[in-house]
């Protein structure tokens, strides 16, 4: 397939490393040496011995948490992702095909949140709903579903306009047909691009707000929690804290280069 | 109508459009209280609260008026420049604010002061040596440092520029006494992680707005005229980029905003963002709508005045047939 | 020879993946001479136009030869000496002035750029020399023509503005690439009277690159004919035209000569397949685009509608399918009222009335297979599945003369664009339709390729009987195909009648005007249309 074959490195590592990451947040329980909230020592010890990268401020094995951390973090976001996904994309596809009052007041209202950073508007919801995880999945979901909406409708729109499409609709097709036969085909390469993106916003996102302490409940071994539980260690320059970090910075440098590769695809698909 | 007066419609047109989010914002951040199923006083003080404490807390919230009558005391308050009070330590949260916001604002023009034109410079660059090894070597750097969070930015350099070189402080908060220049000091490293977030999605999009502007047909007919690349560059083209280039700034203003409320948490430094994070842990939802609405009106008028830059210098819309 | 002034010798150009644009081609030009490039798409004629400026668009490198312009190499030569030439000595006349225009300047300042950059005049010499070109190419007003900003401008007038300002160095050569083909035809004939005026007066040389034949034959002193990169042959004007010697340019003049034989009129007593009854229409809440529209489509016949853009040609398509509800008016299907709007129609109303467009791109959905979107309308209207619709695929693409075991697996993507056009004809037929609305069906194509749709549209038709509406601006396909014609202004009916009456006894002034416009390959058509203009 053209995925493959004229591949730059950048897109094959990013491919290799999500290859990676998905096997050890599948086999988490079976690769962790130890569990994920087993208190086994004291706190802050050194690498090395049981314990590979020493123990966190509660004395669990930091290896072990950041396997399970794969688990719960790309497990979580990638929920969320494709909540948003299914949310953004069908209606903003149906606001597309039926631009009247629904596409006014959708496109109104995505307007409207959009108009301020998420960020803002996650914080404000969080601090109201309370934290936890379902919580956390249905608003990240619904805040970054405008962004699918827009990108769907703006896709939908410019293939509803060709003349494929109207030679379907002459035919009397109907307007459900017509998006899946017709338009869903030619609005998937942006739509799977923007997916990788989507999830390595969600995925930041939630990181950010465990960092903050918003995010999974303790004792969840979750990344962003990890390197706030033990950021202290940095003021002694210990490159511990930024482990789990680097994780999170890994997985998006190896989404992004895929998406990347996609879009350079897409865009080449056009000619 | 002449073009002057159409281009002031359609500048007076955004404005409106503008002051209107605004206002649906802040009904969405009155509104959000309310959204909740069931009794938000109950759910913050817990199963364990008496009916007393209860009442009193929806009596402190306003829950026991009505929705519309809640809404116009709450804008007429805030309209008068009051927030109401903190539930966490009952002070009014404008005292809170006051304190808190002339801090987030300096770190924030800081960084965008650094940001802006460094993006600007490195976009235009490397959109006109497109392909080359410069290019190349931005475009991979920009894009592993927006999958980057923000707080591992801002550890890593604090690890190696504030523990293993002690070159700035790992505490940012500068006290009130503190000249321009100890300010400048104090809150460099915060102040370079938003620069490094912030520079790396601007000069992304900046460099494909002036990639599709190279593209066009009178940027090749400039060029068959027999002009320079560099007159290419200033004269034909970055006329007609300004538009895109604002909207570049002003799209990624975001960035700094939510950047801000993170690097404020990993530097200590006392800023609205801390705030934020610590009353939305603490619930208290006046200090949270506030700083919220703050935050937003901050990035909608900076947008509002964005967009009505653009318009003002496009041409096709300033010399309309009239 | 010491006038020599354009010397291309051996030149190739290729793109940097390697496929070849120009294979070796050889031209020299003399001072004062005008040379057409003529070719269809891919022939390599813009390349060949800019290397003689010694550029090369972006994505192209050039592979070897040489351009000498009076006795220099300009490959030879670095960049920055290269473009002393460009704008200067040698101007680029562009084929979309809307696109070549800076938005952001007002048009003096634009053409005075050049001459004041490349030293040849001061700003108020040039301005004033802007007046006097903008004059000559009669522009109006031509003292404050120059104030205004290009959006604030016609096409036809952006197209002289743009001449008049490759004209500012008085350059020794103009590159003309396709001035007027984005033209309608009763402005392209403005344009080229003042092209050529303009040219003839400075004594200036240009390559003149079209692909229309009647249009070259008006502008040119010789003719080079290039095809695939290569050069087929070149002649003066008038032997290549009355005499050529190569198979493919005597096949391109042929395709302008194409002539259905007048057929007898349908008896009165059948109703018309179609028929259109004071149809009025518009968009929004705005002026009418469509005025109390009455039309015959009279069955089994071919019926041309002919307009310029914004004519209501393609609008009055629309109202027959129903995209577009008329504001009042009626439409039948023989002899029986057609419900106005799509939602209203019936399956059978929907089948007998199919579409074939313009842009064979955009026209076939790129992800399916020519199986899926030729199968769809059978499948759909006839109820076909399995091996009675692979059968109905199979029919419908031996009948459009694509080979079915070949084909019925490709996408759209791997098809050249006649291909594509027969796959959309194929899959108007799939509905087996009464009438099929031919949108400019041939106009993205070129000619040879557009003679074989045309004689397979006319085929099919004595095979099945069905009725064309042939929307077209292109007066010689109209003449190639229809039977009778309709001619549309600002969305009326203005003229109709048989196609030999339309073309000979006509004497509706605008019927006249359009057919006077189009340009005949007769190499005095323009010289002897103005003057008949300029007594009348």
């Amino acid at each position: 397939m053209r995925f493959w074959h004229p591949m730059p490195w950048t897109a094959r590592f990013g491919a290799v490393v999500i290859g990676l990451y998905a096997l050890l947040a599948i086999f988490a329980p079976w690769i962790a040496p130890y569990g994920e909230a087993e208190i086994l020592g004291g706190a802050f010890e050194l690498w090395g011995g049981d314990h590979l990268l020493g123990t966190d401020n509660l004395g669990r094995d930091l290896l072990s948490r950041l396997i399970w951390g794969a688990r719960n973090t790309i497990g979580i976001a990638l929920a969320t992702t494709l909540l948003s996904f299914a949310l953004g994309a069908i209606l903003g596809m149906a606001a597309a095909a039926n631009t009247g009052l629904i596409d006014q007041v959708l496109s109104r209202l995505v307007d409207v949140l959009m108009a301020v950073p998420s960020l803002l508007l996650t914080l404000l919801a969080l601090s109201v709903f309370g934290p936890g995880v379902l919580n956390l999945i249905l608003i990240i979901a619904l805040l970054d579903s405008t962004r699918v909406y827009r990108l769907a409708r703006a896709t939908t729109m410019n293939v509803i306009v060709l003349d494929y499409v109207e030679a379907a609709r002459l035919r009397g097709e109907g307007m459900v047909s017509i998006l899946w036969r017709e338009v869903l085909p030619n609005i998937s390469a942006p739509l799977i691009a923007e997916f990788g993106l989507r999830f390595c916003f969600v995925f930041l996102t939630i990181s950010a707000l465990s960092f903050l302490g918003l995010g999974l409940p303790p004792p969840t071994a979750d990344w962003g929690a990890m390197v706030k539980e033990n950021a202290a260690l940095i003021t002694f320059g210990d490159i511990t804290p930024l482990l789990p970090a680097l994780a999170i910075a890994l997985l998006t440098v190896a989404v992004n280069f895929v998406v990347d590769h996609l879009l350079h695809l897409a865009s080449g698909l056009k000619e | 109508m002449t073009g002057k007066a159409r281009l002031l419609r359609m500048i007076l047109g955004r404005l409106v459009l503008g002051l209107l989010t605004l206002w649906l914002i802040s009904v969405l951040i009155f509104l959000a209280v309310s959204l909740l199923p069931g009794d938000i006083a109950q759910q913050i003080l817990g199963q364990s609260a008496t009916p007393e404490t209860v009442a009193a807390l929806r009596r402190e919230l306003g829950l026991d008026q009505p929705l519309l009558q809640r809404y116009l005391d709450w804008m007429g308050t805030l309209l008068a420049g009051d927030f109401g009070n903190s539930l966490s330590n009952g002070r009014p949260v404008a005292d809170l604010l006051a304190a808190r916001m002339g801090k987030t604002l300096f770190l924030a023009a800081y960084a965008a002061a650094i940001a802006v034109p460094l993006a600007l410079f490195l976009g235009i660059l490397s959109a006109y040596r497109r392909g080359s090894l410069f290019d190349r070597a931005v475009t991979g750097l920009t894009l592993t440092m927006i999958s980057f969070p923000e707080f591992f930015i801002a550890y890593v350099l604090m690890l190696f520029l504030a523990v293993r070189l002690p070159f700035f402080p790992t505490i940012a908060d500068y006290g009130s006494d503190a000249g321009l220049i100890e300010m400048l000091h104090r809150t460099f490293l915060p102040a370079m992680a938003l620069v490094l977030v912030v520079t790396a999605h601007m000069m992304r999009m900046t460099r494909a707005a002036i990639i599709n502007l190279m593209a066009q047909p009178y940027i090749g007919m400039a060029r068959l005229k027999g002009i320079g690349p560099l007159r290419v560059i200033l004269v034909h083209a970055l006329p007609n980029a300004l538009a895109p280039i604002i909207n570049v700034v002003a799209v990624n203003i975001a960035w700094l905003v939510s950047g801000v409320v993170i690097v404020e948490v990993v530097f200590v430094y006392p800023g609205l963002g801390q705030l934020m994070v610590d009353s939305v842990s603490n619930r208290d939802i006046p200090v949270v709508q506030a700083c919220c609405l703050i935050f937003a009106a901050v990035y909608i008028l900076l947008n509002l005045l964005a967009d009505v830059l653009a318009i003002a210098t496009n041409p096709r819309l300033m010399h309309r047939a009239g | 020879m010491t006038d020599l002034l354009l010397d291309i010798r051996n030149l190739q150009v290729a793109t940097r993946l390697g496929a070849p644009i120009l294979r070796g081609i050889d031209l020299s030009l003399h001072r004062g001479e005008v040379m057409g490039l003529i070719g269809e798409s891919g022939a390599g004629k813009s390349t060949l136009g800019l290397a003689a400026m010694g550029y090369v668009q972006e994505g192209c490198r050039i592979n070897g030869g040489a351009v000498h312009f009076d006795g220099q190499d300009l490959l030879a030569l670095p960049e920055k000496q290269r473009r002393l030439f460009r704008g200067a000595r040698i101007a680029y006349v562009a084929q979309s002035a809307a696109a070549s225009f800076n938005p952001a300047w007002r048009l003096i300042d634009q053409f005075t750029e050049a001459p004041r950059l490349h030293g040849h005049a001061r700003r108020a010499e040039s301005e004033a020399d802007a007046h006097d070109l903008y004059g000559r190419m009669g522009l109006p007003d031509p003292a404050d023509f120059g104030l205004r900003f290009p959006h604030q401008v016609s096409g036809g007038q952006l197209q002289r503005a743009m001449t008049a300002m490759a004209m500012a160095c008085r350059p020794d050569l103009i590159v003309f690439d396709e001035p007027t083909t984005a033209l309608d035809v009763t402005t392209q004939i403005e344009v080229l009277a003042a092209i050529r005026s303009v040219v003839r007066d400075l004594n200036s040389a240009a390559l003149y690159i079209t692909h229309d034949l009647a249009v070259v034959a008006q502008m040119a002193d010789r003719i080079k004919v290039l095809r695939h990169g290569e050069e087929v042959e070149e002649a003066p004007t008038g032997r290549l035209i009355s005499a050529p010697q190569k198979e493919y340019t005597r096949s391109l003049w042929a395709v302008r000569n194409l002539t259905r034989p007048a057929r007898p009129k349908p008896a009165e007593t059948n109703h018309p397949a179609l028929r259109l009854k004071g149809v009025t229409a518009s968009y929004g809440r705005k002026m009418a685009v469509l005025r109390d529209v009455s039309i015959d489509f009279a069955a089994g016949r071919t019926i041309a509608v002919v307009g310029e853009s914004g004519s209501g040609k393609s609008t009055t398509a629309r109202a027959i399918t129903g995209l577009l509800k008329p504001l009042s008016g009626d439409i039948e299907l023989r002899g029986r009222a057609l419900p106005a709007a799509l939602r209203d129609r019936t399956k059978a109303e929907l089948r007998s009335i199919q579409m074939i467009y313009q842009m064979a791109d955009t026209a076939l959905n790129p992800r399916q297979t020519l199986r899926e979107i030729i199968g769809r309308p059978a499948a759909f209207y006839g109820g076909l599945r399995g091996a009675a619709l692979d059968a109905r695929v199979r029919e419908l693409l031996a009948a459009i003369e694509l080979e079915p075991g070949q084909f019925i697996d490709r996408r759209p993507g791997e098809l050249s664009g006649g291909q594509k056009q027969r796959v959309g004809i194929a899959r108007a037929l799939a509905a087996d339709p009464e009438f099929i609305i031919c949108d400019e069906v041939t106009s993205a194509l070129d000619q040879l390729v557009a003679e074989g749709i045309l004689k397979l549209l006319m085929r099919l038709q004595e095979q099945t009987g069905v009725t064309y509406m042939f929307i077209t601006h292109d007066l010689s396909t109209v003449r190639a195909i229809a039977d009778s014609v309709v001619v549309m202004q600002k969305g009326a009916v203005v003229d109709q009648g048989s196609r030999d009456h339309i073309f000979q006894q006509s004497t509706h002034p605008y019927t006249r005007r359009l057919l006077d416009s189009v340009p005949e390959t007769d190499t005095d058509w323009l010289t002897r249309t103005l003057a008949q203009r300029g007594r009348g």
